[in-house]
């Protein structure tokens, strides 16, 4: 086990076992399934999730939006929600390729929404700073002993919301309005049109419309989830689960014993745990460049490093 | 007890919030007293309020330039204390009281407010406004092991302290923090913990970034403190599980 996949207690290859969530899910439905299940059983009473405007419409209390007049929300555009039920968490199932801040719900879910037991899903850096929250609650009073799931998704990197709006609407040619759905995986980004039409477009095209602060990060496959999950490593319709802590130890038992997963041994899986070490040093090493050069980036003056 | 560390605690221009954020920390902070921190003095909570020698002592509050009893209260923590701790947004950058400008009966030639890092050298800071009662606990914890605790303690509370060590280097904050050191630095990735964590609720994220409403900041330090792309350390928050479950023990 190297430090490029992070600590972790167990690897499985998993699918949701409901039909239903299949056919909203990303991958194997593993976030929804399992907040799902953690709703159900009351391990945690409300979830913090990606939402998007159609979930917005039907549950304005549930979100909290920024500035923007609502009316100019764009397709594809994620809003953190707080979901409270299985309905909710399918109208936000799937990944957006562009930067939901969930962790910025965090506090108030605790607060208006009254939770005291948050499921939260979110990207490494979201996992990193739910950690943060924990151990150094700045301004998290009364939060961190809350936070009853979180839930990591592997992440080579984001984008902003221009940078989606570029790559579908000028390089795929498709209306955002009219995608069902993206995609990274085999070497491309796949965008899905609600027709039927599929484009694919090389990494390459992509990379000049990532997050600049994407390139600082240091964890590919979310370490500090409780579970953390993503596609990468399993067969198609099937996605990776790391078990990291004892609380997502406990949780991912009690899952299986309620029989909301199948799953294969990783070993077992094309391409399995070879592809997501390669992939995780991969993005470990362009990022440790990014910084090494940060160091240097001026004549005798230096990008600041966060990491102390 | 021979090995509880001894405490003080200064109160200056502040409004008591941290104090009460202390004192939130309820069963928590009865332990805290009965196991590992003889109060020597402090005005709201303890009998005695005058400075004396002691192993830690915190501040609430910055302090009014223009009030000689101020500044030689400070000079006094500073002299008789091993450590100071700057407490809460005033004690840090000078918080809300960066606003003053005198006029006010019945003192109206108290018109300057200085966070202490400009008139002492502090040892640690613990920003927020109001801090936490879990971020203090996490720190009196900490200060305790690191005084305290087994070699391996040490190095675990020398670690978790080193950034908010380092903090003192900074006497002001500002939502222009995250402008200028995190975004201008283009190491902002949009988690929203600064809007989580801003007390008067001047931040919103659009489109993924932290948007302030500069009229609103109180100049706290915490939005800034609180992200992660303003310092992490690996050692620290990748050990989180332990270093919780640790804490915990500690109090029971």
């Amino acid at each position: 086990m190297g430090a490029e996949l992070g600590k972790y207690k167990s690897c499985v290859s998993a699918r949701t076992t409901d039909k239903e969530i299949l056919k909203f899910s990303q991958d194997g439905g593993i976030v929804t399934s399992l907040f799902g299940f953690a709703l159900d059983t009351g391990i945690i009473d409300g979830a913090i999730v990606a939402a998007n405007k159609e979930f917005y419409e039907k549950n304005p209390s549930k979100c909290i939006l920024d500035n923007s007049n609502f009316e100019m929300i764009e397709p594809w555009r994620p809003i953190p929600a707080v979901v409270n039920t299985k309905a909710e968490l399918l109208a936000a199932a799937g990944t957006k390729y562009n930067i939901s801040p969930n962790v910025a719900l965090l506090k108030e879910a605790t607060r208006a929404f009254g939770l005291d037991k948050i499921g939260i899903v979110g990207t490494p850096c979201q996992m990193q700073a739910v950690r943060k929250a924990q151990l150094y609650p700045i301004g998290f009073r009364d939060v961190g002993a809350s936070i009853a799931l979180a839930v990591g998704i592997f992440c080579m990197e984001n984008f902003p919301y221009q940078g989606i709006l570029q790559l579908v609407e000028d390089h795929a040619a498709m209306k955002l309005d009219a995608v069902k759905k993206m995609e990274i995986g085999k070497g491309k980004f796949w965008v899905y049109g609600k027709r039927g039409q599929v484009v694919s477009l090389p990494l390459k095209v992509t990379h000049k419309y990532e997050q600049p602060g994407c390139h600082v990060c240091l964890d590919y496959v979310a370490n500090l989830g409780d579970i953390s999950t993503g596609s990468v490593g399993s067969p198609d319709g099937w996605s990776t689960v790391f078990v990291r802590s004892k609380i997502g130890d406990s949780v991912w038992a009690k899952a299986m014993a309620a029989g909301v997963f199948e799953t294969q041994p990783i070993e077992k899986v094309k391409p399995g745990l070879e592809l997501v070490t390669k992939l995780a040093n991969e993005k470990i090493t362009k990022n440790k460049k990014t910084l090494e050069g940060r160091a240097t980036f001026g004549v005798g003056k230096a990008l600041r490093n966060p990491y102390i | 007890m021979a090995d509880k560390i001894t405490v003080g605690y200064t109160h200056l221009s502040g409004c008591t919030g941290c104090t009460v954020a202390l004192a939130d920390n309820y069963g928590g902070l009865l332990t805290l007293l009965d196991k590992y921190v003889d109060l020597k003095y402090m005005p709201t909570l303890a009998d005695a309020r005058h400075i004396q020698k002691v192993d830690v002592s915190f501040v609430e509050g910055s302090v009014c330039i223009n009030d000689k009893l101020a500044v030689e209260e400070i000079k006094e923590t500073r002299e008789k204390s091993a450590v100071v701790v700057a407490l809460g947004g005033c004690a840090c950058y000078g918080n809300i009281t960066r606003f003053g400008r005198g006029g006010q009966q019945n003192q109206p030639q108290h018109e300057a407010y200085l966070p202490i890092g400009d008139l002492i050298k502090v040892d640690v800071y613990i920003p927020g406004c109001a801090p936490t009662p879990q971020m203090i606990r996490n720190v009196a914890v900490m200060a305790y092991l690191l005084l305290k605790g087994t070699k391996e303690q040490k190095d675990l509370a020398t670690k978790f302290l080193t950034p908010l060590m380092k903090a003192t280097e900074t006497t002001s904050a500002c939502f222009c923090d995250l402008m200028v050191k995190v975004i201008n630095q283009s190491l902002c990735m949009g988690c929203g913990s600064c809007a989580a964590a801003c007390p008067v609720n001047a931040i919103t994220m659009e489109y993924g970034k932290p948007q302030g409403e500069r009229d609103l900041c109180i100049k706290c330090g915490a939005c800034y403190n609180q992200c992660p792309r303003a310092w992490y350390s690996f050692d620290v928050v990748d050990n989180y599980e332990a270093i919780n479950e640790a804490i915990m023990a500690a109090l029971q």
